[in-house]
């Protein structure tokens, strides 16, 4: 089990911020498979993951980095600080 | 030191008490964002933000350019929730012995919170609201200080 959190347009087009996920997903890549197959606003969500970034345990990350131990996953646009 | 918060703050009176009563600082840079409405449209602002990771994230930052330049103090504020034109974002600033450490640890600072900070920027204007994007130049002023 993991908590995955959506920030900005991506929490929008899924509807919710924060949810609890069972996944054996290996990667976030898989995780994001899993996620899209689920419904279509996901789908619509994950469209183009070249305009999303990753958050592991609140550390950027790759969409090939391993979910083995990670507690918290987010997925957000690019930031726009300052 | 890191104040992220919605409150509003004035940043005449935390850059006066910023590093006061120091003796070992020759230069204070600051920098202030400001909610800029240039084409008269926008009605509103509104920031998000991961809290958690956005102090860690900014905390990062300014242990970076601690490690760059010799600093004597760093600061840096910044609101989220919702803002009007016209209203203070954020602050840096940062105090050195010399000003060329303080200036280039400002940019520095500011070039990574732009794009390193999760934060994101969402505009209410007469037409609608929309997610700002973040621009490719400002991922790429990053390059500057690889």
């Amino acid at each position: 089990m993991m908590d995955v959190l959506y920030f900005a347009w991506l929490r929008e087009r899924i509807g919710l911020p924060k949810e609890r996920v069972e996944t054996e997903a290996a990667t976030v890549a898989d995780l994001v498979e899993e996620l899209k197959v689920r419904e279509e606003r996901y789908a619509m969500a994950f469209a183009d993951t070249s305009s999303i970034r990753v958050a592991l345990d609140q550390e950027l990350a790759d969409f090939s980095a391993p979910l083995a131990g990670v507690r918290e996953v987010a997925f957000f646009p690019p930031m726009t600080g300052g | 030191m890191l104040r992220v918060q919605s409150d509003p703050f004035d940043p005449g009176s935390e850059l006066s008490a910023f590093a006061q009563g120091r003796t070992d600082i020759g230069a204070v840079v600051s920098f202030t964002g400001v909610v800029r409405n240039t084409d008269g449209a926008l009605e509103a602002m509104e920031i998000e933000h991961y809290p958690g990771m956005t102090e860690r994230a900014i905390g990062r930052i300014m242990d970076e350019a601690h490690n760059r330049w010799n600093l004597s103090d760093v600061l840096v504020i910044h609101r989220h929730g919702p803002l009007k034109p016209g209203e203070v974002i954020m602050m840096v600033a940062t105090a050195s012995a010399h000003r060329a450490a303080a200036f280039a640890a400002a940019d520095f600072l500011m070039d990574y919170l732009k794009s390193r900070a999760p934060f994101w920027k969402k505009e209410t204007r007469s037409h609608g609201e929309n997610w700002v994007a973040a621009k490719d130049e400002d991922e790429a002023a990053l390059d500057r200080w690889t």
